[in-house]
């Protein structure tokens, strides 16, 4: 067992873990933290995607000790209580998700993405959420939703600059 | 690449049905606030894990748990012979024929394999990695037997058999007929015949399955949540399996992560689950790994089809004539045997025609048992026709949109009763492909292609057309019935009005993604009178919506909408009985809309349906004999199937140089009757698209001659990204269906159904000039360029998926 300490979601969090412990099932089995699911055994999905000190990674691929002292952030921590993140806001006025099995994942990537590329392109976008699979949606509504939270993001960026 | 408009929007019309309302499913889901079967824990749980045959084919000659016991966490293990008093058989509902092959089915091994990913024993530990690891300790001694890969091959004389017992591999022949097919043949100026190969699909739902199990020890009570779409189902088949008395067995649902067909079923896990829960007296739970679920899950399609068509020179078609290899795997499912029978019937298609003859033999083989998938059946069907119709269009020098005009029932023919016998209420195919082909700027693509052609251009351009319709709405009853199924097709919905006038609608339907809950609010909305925000919709829970048939079949909206619609109904009259008593008017005179009662000719005497609902709960002042409640329940049998159909449309680059097909532009436009939502029924359709491109251009489950599943990870079976997928234009036609009040036909598996071979025709399309006239699936870049160099068409197992 080793000891490990990291932030997720803003809570300070202490336990003794196997080595082996994956970050995504130290979230979900230990800290109950189960809205960061899981979707495959290859790293291919994406589902798990959580932010670590703000990159996306996927948390199957991580070992909970490689997280040791970093800050995670999964969607039940993107807004503050009761708030919706603009991404989150857009998947839901574009119809980006049906089941909402890879949605928390799709966010998370996409809040990276855009971190990196404020105005991506449609193809940036296909391209950036290439981790990331969706099985009922088609992409297409997925795509309007990174595009329509992108403006809004930076909408509100100027706005803020402005005041 | 097309450009992206945006979603339809929410305009309000004074009326919710039609709305593009955002979805009320969506904020738990956005926020991972969501019950998917693993987030669940119940006290005291454990965690089970399967050991699964490495093998195709093997007798057990030996086994021993013994060593999973000794590890320190495992509180047991279990091999088959263990548990063989309690397994009994999984259930499969549907005999095609009276001399079907129905082996049995243990949900654990006990003597003999049958493919890989065949559970032999399950070890019972307090987490999943302690249950993991004890696999590893379990020894199992196995005599390897001959694999059965091939359909063809199993059914050859001296084949190995799958059932050694059945003395065959194949599992039933089920022949079909209208009309005289040989004298449409004998009269055909041209007949066309082709092989087609429906490779098999792995369903790949997001949420792998999970199931767990949480007893009641002293009293003999199972709750069963499972990632499944039959709640109901399920329910009455684990009774029947295990023996355990159905009332003590509450079946949940909770949020499901897809499921496309894959969840339509009754599988080993859910029944094990139960045996471990009573033997063991504690909670259980087993959760899929992407890896497992690629063997332990039912796979799709998987058929091998020879399909004629005789027709006139002039273009007529006369006849149709198709015979069928079914893989069905190892066992059958729930439905394995009647997958291929919903494709029987729709290969006629929108195509009048004086025959049509159909024999499908089902084949067991050492594989992963087959099952629905999305379209099931269906898409099969639509495939061949399509690309037959294609092939027949290229011998006779013609349009491909032409020639399927000239065959097409015309919309004044309507209702029309096909060859295959059923009847169509409704379709505009006219006025569907008009819409699609303005779109798509078909007459510009054309020109291009042949400028191309002209200057031997690099990259070819090919257009594929495939227009569909099929049979939604499962299923009349009674035509179940007739076709053997065991069970029937209706569905059952519940209204409930609270005494604050909000209203609770309980449905029978499990949605998994669909968006129910908001479509059966807008429906309630609508016919009550009460906003939208005032309906919460209980399902997937056999406690709280304890009737249902579930969901699968594009039928939820067609059969349990409709069951809303007349649940809704009895609410408005006893509601309209009890405002004539409390107005003192004549129930004859009191009118409703928009939610409120009303005295004809006196507009100052009304009652609000909620305050109807408060004076009912107060029950004070009632009429005589009459019960004080509103609640109302209605089970809703259909009459026909529903017809949705549409045209598609897709333009394809075919780079010569690399074998590389690309999308450049993908047209639909289906006509699925009536819409209650605009913007989920875009994104069913898109998601279908997804599915049937898919289905075109990447994926396989490819096995070798040993029986190995070798695309058996996420890692080998590609499952499409973002990037690799284009823009879809959609739009619709509104062609009513007549078969129910509310006009609406089904549209969940639409655009997987006429996507694939609008796909494959524009590659074929594109590589005409190069003597191709057939592309194996998926068209791989290797077997495109394969088909290029040489081959007439891109066969299977050249440059497949592996
Ligand atoms: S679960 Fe992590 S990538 Fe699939
Ligand atoms: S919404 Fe179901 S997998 Fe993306």
């Amino acid at each position: 067992m080793v000891a490990v300490t990291m932030m997720v979601d803003g809570v300070a969090c202490s336990d003794e873990v196997e080595p082996r412990l994956l970050l995504a099932h130290y979230l979900r089995d230990r800290l109950g933290r189960v809205g960061t699911p899981i979707g495959c055994d290859t790293t291919n999905c994406g589902a798990c995607t959580v932010l670590l000190d703000g990159e996306s990674v996927k948390s199957c691929s991580v070992l909970a000790v490689q997280a040791h002292g970093a800050a995670i952030t999964t969607i039940q921590g993107l807004a503050g209580d009761g708030a919706w993140h603009p991404l989150q806001r857009a998947f839901h006025d574009n119809h980006g998700l049906q089941c909402g099995y890879c949605t928390p994942g799709m966010i998370l990537a996409a809040v990276d993405l855009l971190r990196r590329n404020p105005d991506p392109t449609e193809e940036e976008i296909r391209i950036g959420l290439e981790g990331n699979l969706c099985r009922c949606t088609g992409y297409v509504n997925i795509v309007r939703s990174v595009r329509a939270a992108a403006l809004e993001m930076r909408e509100s960026a100027t706005s803020g600059v402005g005041r | 690449m097309t450009e992206l408009l945006a979603p339809p929007s929410d305009v309000d019309t004074g009326h919710e049905i039609g709305r593009a309302r955002r979805r009320k499913e969506d904020a738990k889901l956005v926020h991972g606030q969501t019950m998917w079967t693993d987030n669940i824990t119940v006290p005291g749980m454990a965690h089970f894990a399967l050991l699964r045959s490495p093998m195709a084919h093997a007798r057990i000659t030996a086994i021993d748990v013994s060593g999973a016991r000794a590890l320190p966490g495992v509180i047991a293990a279990f091999s088959g012979a263990d548990l063989v008093e309690q397994l009994g058989s999984l259930p499969t509902a549907w005999p095609v024929t009276p001399e079907m092959v129905s082996p049995p089915h243990p949900p654990l091994a006990v003597d003999e394999v049958r493919y890989v990913g065949d559970a032999v024993a399950v070890v019972v530990a307090r987490d999943r990695y302690a249950a993991a690891d004890a696999l590893e300790a379990i020894s199992v001694d196995y005599d390897p037997l001959p694999a059965v890969v091939d359909l063809e091959a199993a059914l050859a004389d001296g084949a190995p058999l799958v059932h050694a017992d059945a003395g065959t591999n194949r599992c039933f022949v089920w022949p079909f007929s209208g009309g005289d097919y040989e004298a449409a043949r004998a009269a055909a100026e041209v007949v066309v015949a082709r092989r087609f190969v429906q490779q098999r699909l792995l369903p790949t739902a997001m949420e792998p399955r999970a199931v767990v199990v949480a007893p009641v020890a002293a009293s003999g009570e199972f709750t069963v949540y499972s990632a499944t779409q039959i709640p109901h189902v399920l329910r009455v088949m684990l009774a029947l399996t295990t023996g355990i008395s159905e009332q003590k067995i509450r079946v949940i649902a909770p949020d499901v992560g897809g499921g496309f067909g894959s969840k339509l079923d009754v599988y080993a896990e859910e029944v094990i689950g139960l045996i471990l829960a009573r033997t063991l007296g504690r909670p259980v739970k087993w959760t899929e790994s992407r890896s497992e679920g690629y063997q332990a899950t039912i796979h799709g399609r998987g058929q091998i089809q020879d399909i004629e068509i005789a027709a006139k020179r002039d273009g007529t078609i006369l006849g149709l004539k198709v015979d069928l290899l079914a893989d069905m795997g190892a066992y059958l499912q729930l439905v394995t045997a009647g997958v291929p029978l919903l494709g029987a019937f729709m290969y006629p298609a929108i195509y009048k025609m004086d025959a049509y003859s159909f024999t499908c033999t089902g084949v067991f083989t050492t594989k992963t048992p087959t099952d629905a998938y999305r379209g099931a059946g269906r898409p099969e069907a639509t495939y061949a026709v399509e690309r037959i119709v294609d092939e027949l269009a290229h011998e006779l020098g013609r349009d491909p949109v032409d020639l399927r005009r000239q065959n097409w029932i015309r919309h004044e023919e309507f209702p029309y009763t096909t060859i295959a016998g059923l009847t169509y209420d409704s379709g505009n195919y006219e006025a569907a492909t008009a819409k699609a082909l303005a779109l798509f700027d078909y007459d510009g693509l054309r020109a291009e292609q042949a400028a191309r052609r002209a200057r031997n251009d690099p990259v070819q351009l090919g257009i594929g057309v495939s227009t569909f319709t099929e049979m939604c709405g499962l299923a009349p009853s009674r035509v179940l019935g007739s076709l053997s199924y065991g069970a029937g097709g209706w569905e059952a919905a519940g209204v409930r009005v609270l005494p604050t006038g909000k209203v609770e609608v309980v449905t029978g339907s499990s949605a998994h993604g669909q968006g129910h809950e908001t479509a059966w609010s807008q429906i309630a909305a609508d016919l009550l009178g009460v906003p939208f925000e005032d309906v919460e919709v209980i399902h997937g829970d056999t406690q709280s919506s304890p009737k249902g048939m579930d969901t699968y079949g594009s039928r939820s909206l067609v059969v349990g909408g409709i069951a809303l619609h007349l649940a809704a109904g009895k609410v408005v009259d006893k509601a309209r009985r009890i405002a004539a008593h409390l107005l003192e008017a004549s129930v004859d005179d009191v009118q409703f809309e928009k939610g409120t009662f009303s005295v004809k000719g006196s507009p100052e005497a009304k009652l609000t349906i909620q305050e109807v609902a408060l004076a009912t709960f107060a029950a004070h002042n009632l009429p005589d004999g009459m019960e004080p409640s509103l609640d109302s329940d209605a089970v809703f049998d259909p009459e026909n199937f529903s017809y949705p159909h549409g045209t598609h449309l897709c333009a394809v680059e075919v780079d010569t140089e690399t074998g590389r097909p690309t999308i450049r532009s993908y047209v639909c436009v289906d006509d699925v009757g009536s819409v209650i939502n605009p913007l989920i029924v875009e994104g069913q359709v898109h998601g279908g698209l997804a599915q049937g491109i898919a289905q075109a251009l990447y994926e396989e489950a490819v096995y070798d001659d040993d029986g190995n599943l070798v695309t058996g990870t996420m890692a080998d079976y590609l499952v499409p990204s973002a990037a690799d997928l284009p823009n879809f234009v959609t739009d619709r036609t509104e062609t009513p269906a007549t078969s129910n009040p509310l006009g609406v036909k089904g549209v969940g598996e639409a655009g997987t159904i006429a996507s694939t071979p609008a796909v494959i025709n524009a590659i074929v399309d594109a590589l005409r000039p190069f003597g191709v006239d057939d592309m194996a699936m998926p068209a791989t870049p290797e077997r495109v360029w394969r088909a290029l160099h040489g081959g007439r068409q891109g066969g299977v197992g050249d440059g497949g998926a592996r």
